[in-house]
This record gives C-alpha cells, sequence and structure tokens, in this order.
C-alpha cells in the first residue's frame, strides 16, 4: 500500500518537473520562465522527495528526504527572487508583449 | 542565548542527517564531529535568526501554522496547474508584467513567509520588496495594475493567516 502511494508521489513529481522544463524552454523572457521553473521545480521535487518518504517508512531516510523538502520549500523562492531581482538591476528586459512595469517606472523617478 | 538556540537547531538537524544511531549504540565520532560543526554554524550564522524568535514556541502559532499548511498546498498545486496549462497551451495564453502590492504584515519573519508564500502560488513571483511594506511581483496574467485590487488577488488570502502565525 505504502510502495502504491509512494510511486503515484514520484510519478506526479517527475510529470511536474517535466512540466517545467517545457515551461522552461518555451517561455518568452528571464521572468516567465523563473516561474515555471520555480513552481513546478519544487512541487515536483517536493513529491518526489515525500514518495521517498513514504516507500521507506519511518526511520532515517525519510527524515532525510522530509529535512531536503523543507530546505528546497524555504531556498527555490528565495533564489527565484534573487535571480529576478538581479536580472532586473542588470537591465534585462521584459517580454516585448508584458503590459505594466511599475518596478522600472518607479525607479526612474 | 540565541547561539545556544541556533547551536542546539544545528545539531538536531545534523543528527537526523546523519543519523548516529548504528546497532542500538551511538556513533561517538559522528557526535563529535556534529558538536564541533554546530558550534562553529552557531558562533558564526547566529544573527540571521529572526529578532522575534521566541514567538515560535506559542502553541496558538503552531495550530494556526498546521491549519496553514494545507491552504498553502491547495494553492501550491493550483499554480502547478495554471503554470502547467500555460505552458502546454499551444498559443501560451500569458500576458505578463511587473505590478506592486501592499501588505500590512510588520515583522520580517511574516514578511519573507509572504514573499515566498506569493512566489509558489497563481501566477506570481516576488522581485523586489521596499523597506515599508511595498512588494513588487511579477504577474504571469496581469488582472489588474492597481495597487488597492492587486493587492486583494495576491496577497490578502495568505496575510490572514501569518498576521494569526507570525505576529
Amino acid at each position: 500500500m505504502n510502495d502504491t502511494i509512494g510511486y503515484i508521489l514520484i510519478s506526479a513529481g517527475i510529470l511536474f518537473d517535466i512540466f517545467g522544463c517545457i515551461g522552461l524552454v518555451r517561455f518568452p523572457d528571464v521572468y516567465n520562465r523563473l516561474q515555471a521553473s520555480t513552481k513546478c521545480v519544487t512541487l515536483g521535487t517536493i513529491l518526489l522527495l515525500v514518495g521517498v518518504a513514504v516507500i521507506s517508512g519511518i526511520g532515517p531516510t525519510s527524515a532525510k528526504a522530509i529535512i531536503c523538502a523543507m530546505f528546497i520549500l524555504i531556498t527555490s523562492p528565495t533564489a527565484a527572487h534573487a535571480i529576478a531581482k538581479g536580472a532586473h538591476a542588470s537591465g534585462v528586459k521584459l517580454w516585448e508583449n508584458s503590459i505594466v512595469d511599475k518596478y522600472a517606472e518607479e525607479k526612474e523617478n | 542565548m540565541r547561539r545556544l538556540i541556533y547551536f542546539v537547531l544545528a545539531f538536531i538537524v545534523w543528527t537526523l542527517l546523519t543519523w548516529p544511531f548504528v546497532d542500538g549504540g551511538i556513533d561517538v565520532q559522528v557526535v563529535i564531529a556534529g558538536l564541533i560543526a554546530s558550534v562553529i554554524v552557531a558562533v558564526l550564522f547566529h544573527e540571521i535568526l529572526p529578532k522575534e524568535h521566541h514567538i515560535f514556541i506559542s502553541p496558538v502559532r503552531v495550530f494556526w501554522f498546521l491549519v496553514y499548511l494545507p491552504v498553502f498546498f491547495y494553492y501550491v498545486l493550483k499554480a502547478n496547474l495554471d503554470v502547467v496549462y500555460r505552458a502546454l497551451h499551444p498559443k501560451m495564453p500569458i500576458k505578463p508584467g511587473i505590478v506592486k502590492i501592499k501588505t500590512n504584515l510588520k515583522t520580517e519573519s511574516a514578511i519573507t513567509a509572504l514573499a515566498n508564500s506569493i512566489t509558489l502560488t497563481p501566477g506570481t513571483l516576488t522581485v523586489d520588496l521596499t523597506d515599508d511594506g511595498f512588494l513588487y511581483i511579477h504577474w504571469i496574467n496581469v488582472k489588474s495594475t492597481d495597487i488597492e485590487q492587486a493587492t486583494e488577488l495576491i496577497a490578502r488570502r495568505f496575510e490572514w493567516f501569518l498576521k494569526k502565525i507570525f505576529e
């Protein structure tokens, strides 16, 4: 039973990772690509780790998997934030069809 | 005091990661290495512990945190399906932009949690935040450029919980 749940979680995680990579390739600019990579890859990797924890049962392996999942949950959005801010600071433009860029407007003032 | 808290936390993480309980005994070498590593971490990095760390012991906050987790995961799942839809759709229905929102949260840890929650949930990514409580959000599907309305759509659902947890 635990094995089945674990494999379902791992399969879902791999699917989300794949979709995240497809988004990474298809989206037009840095910021949209970050959206795809942070959201899908965070959830995909966490599902993978939770799946591993479910299969191995309570013990050292699942403790490690859960700690890694927590680290990813905290560090992945922080890293995305740092990359987005760095990209904007070094002058990477938004996609040409973007609606609005309040950040650039405010920085000029 | 902060160093002591940090030392204990670092050592707990070390214990869980290395698991020194082999064959009913304890692997002394691993424990000694962990103690040394924890001391170094505590001395060097104690300053990054949030200033209001004492509040995390309160059971009411822990309860609200446990309530927040499933809500958060629901939004994370929704965000993922949304991004997957936009990534796989042949016409790629996106209209991105950077909007500005205002938050009423005050403490550092609450704003950090809000920024991270926003990044992981539907179509939004925190780009920068200012000292007076404004956040710049990259939105994959801009519905409103007005500060009030954007705040309503992006941040309101988390603020209520985070206020209970962190403030």
